[in-house]
């Protein structure tokens, strides 16, 4: 099940180019020639490279292991030389791309730090169907020292394989299968100990152990920047309490703060969207939290599906075709993708004009790019949607109940739909009025397959679209090109066996026009949801009012009417009574909608999150106007008005 | 005194009591009290030919108390009940008076003045009566009458007080609130009503009134009750022809003529009493600003509905045809001109040439 990793784009084929060489020994050699005349001194081009680094340990007294050995001592100097273009190359392409791994300073690698451990943790139990139970402890040492320990329940990792989990690069179970999972490529949580190794020069201590019957392993791991290679520094058995689960304890350079985009806000709304989780939390200040699970059902387990052919690339499908067992190209076709059948195939193949019974090892790189142009041109059924695990409604307005004390919910799940050949549900929640304010934009909290987006929420599809949506339309107030303006959170989830983050830190979610067109639909609902309750409140409110006016005025016609006829206090008094009788009785029972602090039992106050509004948007939020967005904007707004107007009219 | 002026009001007092009585009456049977009212705008008027003026077509709104209705339902039972503590007490309220007076009622108190000017007009046209009859008078004065004019009136403790307006210096006799009690003596041909103060001071520095043998008077915009009254009073009692100059635009002819000549939509119970229907009108027409070559200025937007409503809406338009000419020769100048335009041909040629000409030419009349 684990293995290692193919990559689909640009980014990801540099990465592997630049971290395979160890594994593909034989390969690089044309390859390195050049680049040794890049690089004539290695040495001291390390040093400078890092100025935090200094206190790295010399990543020449690891103690290698006997297999890893071999290969370096046969080396030849061509081979020796290129041990510094390597060593180079694993630090400096985080160096170079850390920011698109999340580490872009020291108080975003604390949150990514968190947010990777936890996705592993979530995921590991829900693959092994045990209600996850998450305690997340994080010690300050000094000095923008941290050490964070993170320990789960779920169904910890077989001996072997712990090493390569945490120590290796782009290893894991989840990238090669398309399977709604937190994590994707498998760089997240390995990344997290190069950069614990890198800032602080000591291990990543790991414990896991797999059942009540087995013994706990305790590990202590660092990657060798050389070869992407684990090395294993100490390697015992430990008594654990614990029946089964994964202890990670890292050392790292980090800083802490509270926020908007803080680790303490991440936790919380984790705990939201998985309230069949456990979390607790225990804070650099020493505070504990404890998000107590609210559902004792685990969400459905979502399948694995095989690519759909309208999502492959061609340096998937040559991999692909390179790596299959299947016999001829028509069989490859149909069994290793979904939703192709045998009538497809020969369509493609037709198309594509290469014969059905073709090797598909022998295959060229032109001929895989006829297959892709033919795949564009036939219509294939769109891949199956059960592999999809949703919150689903109930959970999702519990989880709103739990953050923010409103006096209205209301939660919307789009059928599932289709961008690129993957299947995605978009779900979408709303929160409105109570102890929200009430003149700073909307909140909007993303989410993607369970996992809080707090960062880049400008660049985010997600945002853009609840902009674009008008909310005017239903009642609220939003300055152009801004977010609506009132007492209102927007939560907005998409479950998918791919989610296309616009980069590999998994900030926002890119645009998609599918995407985007089901977010905006899920909007357009919670909206005409929430106008239907304002007109109702407003509707109530003006009969509270008129009611007030009875009250308020029968005293005086009583009164005028004793001023000038004399009648006196008692048959003044049957009067009001009498005009009370005849107004009253004409109106109905009046619905109770006022905002009852205590009537919403699921808040709770300590789980809420603090709402500013305007923290939630980051600096790169705000973007000019230009003439063209404008008329852009317009032509959408229109062209998404009539979609809307084609939504209501099959809805009612 | 006190006597007689109740006896004066004893037609209102009776209707207040009868009117309260219903009220309660219908309370007591547990049914919703409903007050009607005459609707108060033009579309409830038509224009009388025999009579000379507007009439009321009798058209009502019903005020039937409910959750929506109880503010304003309790502001004119209050209002009423007042109205007949005035009359009892001998005393009067300005219109203003009687807006502070409902400071008292607190939460059906009013929020402006404007919503009890509206509560007082209600029971007003309720009653068929006059405001005036229920103690409340108005804030504004009538206006400014200088000429051959002799006014007998009597002061607070009876005495009577004859007013020369022919000696009256460089200022004027000022009509009073209630025009009622007064008594006139002249021999002036006919009275000539001017629009504007500027005008009338021209015409009095050089004693027109004294050249043309007429009774001026001012009324500085849409004249008052006590205004039109007072003309009425003077044309019907003297047998005088009254004659008006205005600007040449429409709040000019359709807001200050229309209203001396024939009265007002809002009050029209009342315009029997409150119109001049023997009103002539001698300029500035829009024929005259073509032939004394008038400087003009553009018509403004709501000029040019106000003729467009005119002509469809305005009874009193509809009933003259050379007031519609009037009209839509303005609409096709697209010009409007002042009185004191006048002055491009020397400041005293409305007093050496226009004026007199017009006076000698009844052709050139409006209806």
């Amino acid at each position: 099940m684990q293995e290692d990793i193919a990559v689909d784009s640009a980014l990801k084929k540099e990465l592997q180019s630049k971290l395979s060489f160890a594994q593909k020994a034989e390969k690089p050699q044309e390859q390195a020639q050049p680049r040794q005349q890049e690089q004539k001194s290695p040495e001291p081009r390390e040093s400078s490279s890092r100025e935090t680094m200094q206190e790295q340990k010399p990543e020449e007294n690891p103690k290698p292991k006997p297999r890893q050995r071999k290969s370096l001592v046969e080396g030849t100097a061509a081979e020796r030389l290129s041990k510094g273009q390597r060593d180079i190359s694993v630090a400096e392409f985080f160096e170079k791309n850390r920011h698109l791994l999340g580490f872009d300073n020291k108080r975003k690698a604390l949150l990514t730090t968190i947010k990777e451990a936890m996705d592993n943790a979530l995921d590991a139990c829900e693959e092994a169907e045990v209600l996850p139970e998450v305690y997340i402890e994080i010690i300050s040492m000094g000095q923008d020292r941290f050490r964070i320990i993170i320990e789960d329940n779920g169904p910890g990792i077989v001996k072997k394989n712990i090493p390569f989990v945490f120590a290796k690069l782009l290893y894991g179970s989840k990238f090669h299968s398309l399977r709604q999972n937190r994590g994707q490529q498998g760089i997240g949580i390995s990344a997290v100990v190069l950069y614990a190794q890198l800032t602080s020069g000591r291990p990543t201590r790991i414990t896991s152990k797999i059942g009540e019957n087995h013994s706990a392993h305790y590990y202590e791991l660092r990657i060798n920047t050389l070869k992407n290679q684990p090395e294993i520094i100490k390697d015992e058995i430990r008594e654990w309490e614990k029946p089964h689960g994964t202890r990670i304890e890292l050392d790292l350079e980090a800083s802490y703060y509270k926020g908007a985009q803080s680790v303490d806000e991440y936790i919380k709304q984790t705990a939201i969207v998985n309230p069949h989780a456990t979390i607790i939390y225990v804070t650099p200040d020493g505070e504990q939290k404890i998000y107590a699970r609210a559902s004792e059902a685990l969400p459905r387990q979502p399948k694995s599906i095989k690519p759909h052919p309208y999502g492959v690339e061609l340096g998937i499908l040559m991999k692909m075709l390179a790596s299959t067992t299947q016999k001829t190209v028509s069989r490859f076709l149909c069994s290793d993708f979904s939703r192709v059948t045998s009538k497809t195939a020969n369509e493609i193949l037709k198309k594509a004009s290469i014969e059905p019974n073709s090797k598909p090892k022998k295959l060229t790189r032109d001929e895989a790019e006829r297959i892709i142009d033919a795949i564009r041109s036939v219509k294939i059924m769109a891949p199956p949607s059960d592999c999809i695990s949703p919150i689903k409604e109930d959970l999702i307005e519990k989880g709103l109940k739990k953050e923010i004390n409103a006096e209205f919910y209301t939660v919307v799940s789009r059928p599932p739909s289709v961008y690129r050949g993957y299947p995605f549900i978009i779900e979408a929640g709303l929160a409105y009025g109570g102890n929200m304010p009430k003149d700073t934009s909307a909140s909007v909290l993303r989410f993607a397959n369970r996992i809080p987006l707090l960062y880049q929420a400008g660049s985010c599809s997600f945002t853009k679209t609840v902009i674009a949506t008008d909310w005017r339309n239903y009642g609220l107030s939003q300055p152009r090109g801004s977010l609506p303006v009132g007492p209102l959170l927007v939560l907005i989830h998409i479950a998918s066996v791919w989610v296309p983050y616009t980069s590999e830190a998994k900030e926002a979610i890119a645009s998609y026009p599918e995407i985007i067109k089901e977010v905006k639909l899920a909007m357009q609902e919670l909206g005409r949801k929430l106008s239907r309750y304002l007109s109702k409140k407003k509707s109530v409110q003006d009969e509270i009012k008129k009611r007030g006016y009875i009250e308020k005025y029968i005293p005086h016609i009583a009164l005028a009417i004793d001023e000038m006829l004399d009648i006196g206090e008692p048959v003044r008094i049957q009067i009001e009574e009498r005009l009370k009788d005849i107004l009253e009785k004409k109106r109905g029972k009046i619905e109770k909608i006022d905002f009852d602090e205590d009537a919403n039992k699921e808040y709770d106050e300590e789980f809420a999150v603090k709402r500013t509004g305007a923290g939630i948007l980051d600096d790169d939020y705000l973007e000019e106007e230009t003439p063209e967005k404008e008329a852009n904007k317009k032509e959408n707004n229109e062209k998404q008005e009539a979609d809307e107007k084609k939504q209501g009219g099959n809805n009612e | 005194m006190r006597k007689n002026k109740v006896e004066i009001m004893n037609d209102v007092h009776p209707k207040i009591k009868q009117f309260a009585e219903s009220i309660k009456s219908k309370i007591l049977s547990s049914k919703a009290p409903v007050i009607e009212i005459p609707i108060r705008s033009l579309n409830n008027v038509e224009f009388n030919k025999q009579k000379g003026h507007f009439t009321i077509k009798g058209r009502m709104k019903k005020r039937v108390l409910a959750a929506s209705t109880s503010r304003s339902f309790a502001q004119t039972m209050r209002m009423l009940s007042l109205a007949k503590q005035l009359i009892e007490s001998d005393d009067i309220a300005t219109k203003r008076d009687a807006y502070y007076t409902a400071y008292n009622w607190l939460e059906a108190g009013f929020k402006s003045q404007q919503e009890s000017d509206e509560i007082m007009d209600d029971i007003e046209a309720m009653l068929f009566t006059l405001r005036e009859k229920l103690g409340f008078i108005p804030d504004e004065k009538g206006g400014d009458v200088v000429g051959k004019l002799v006014v007998i009136d009597e002061d607070e403790d009876k005495n009577i007080v004859k007013v020369d307006c022919s000696k009256m210096g460089t200022g004027a006799f000022s009509v009073p609130n209630s025009v009622e009690k007064l008594k006139f003596e002249t021999k002036a041909k006919f009275v000539l009503a001017v629009e504007t103060s500027g005008m009338f001071q021209r015409l009095v520095k050089h004693k027109f009134w004294d050249t043309a043998q007429c009774i001026l008077i001012s009324l500085s915009g849409v004249p008052t009750r006590a205004a039109r009254r007072f003309v009425r009073r003077l044309s019907d009692e003297m047998s005088l022809p009254v004659y008006v100059f205005t600007d040449g635009d429409p709040y000019g002819w359709l807001n200050i003529y229309r209203t001396l000549k024939v009265g007002s939509g809002n009050a029209a119970h009342l315009n029997e009493f409150f119109c001049a229907p023997r009103s002539q009108y001698i300029g500035v027409t829009a024929q005259d600003i073509i032939d004394f070559d008038l400087p003009t200025h553009p018509l403004k937007e709501v000029d040019i509905k106000r003729l467009q409503d005119g002509l469809k809406n305005d009874p009193f338009v509809h009933a003259h045809k050379d007031w519609q000419q009037n009209l839509k020769l303005l609409l096709k100048l697209k010009k409007r001109a002042e009185q004191q335009a006048l002055a491009k041909h020397g400041l005293n040629y409305v007093i050496t040439d226009y004026l007199p000409k017009k006076l000698a030419d009844h052709k050139t009349w409006l209806s």
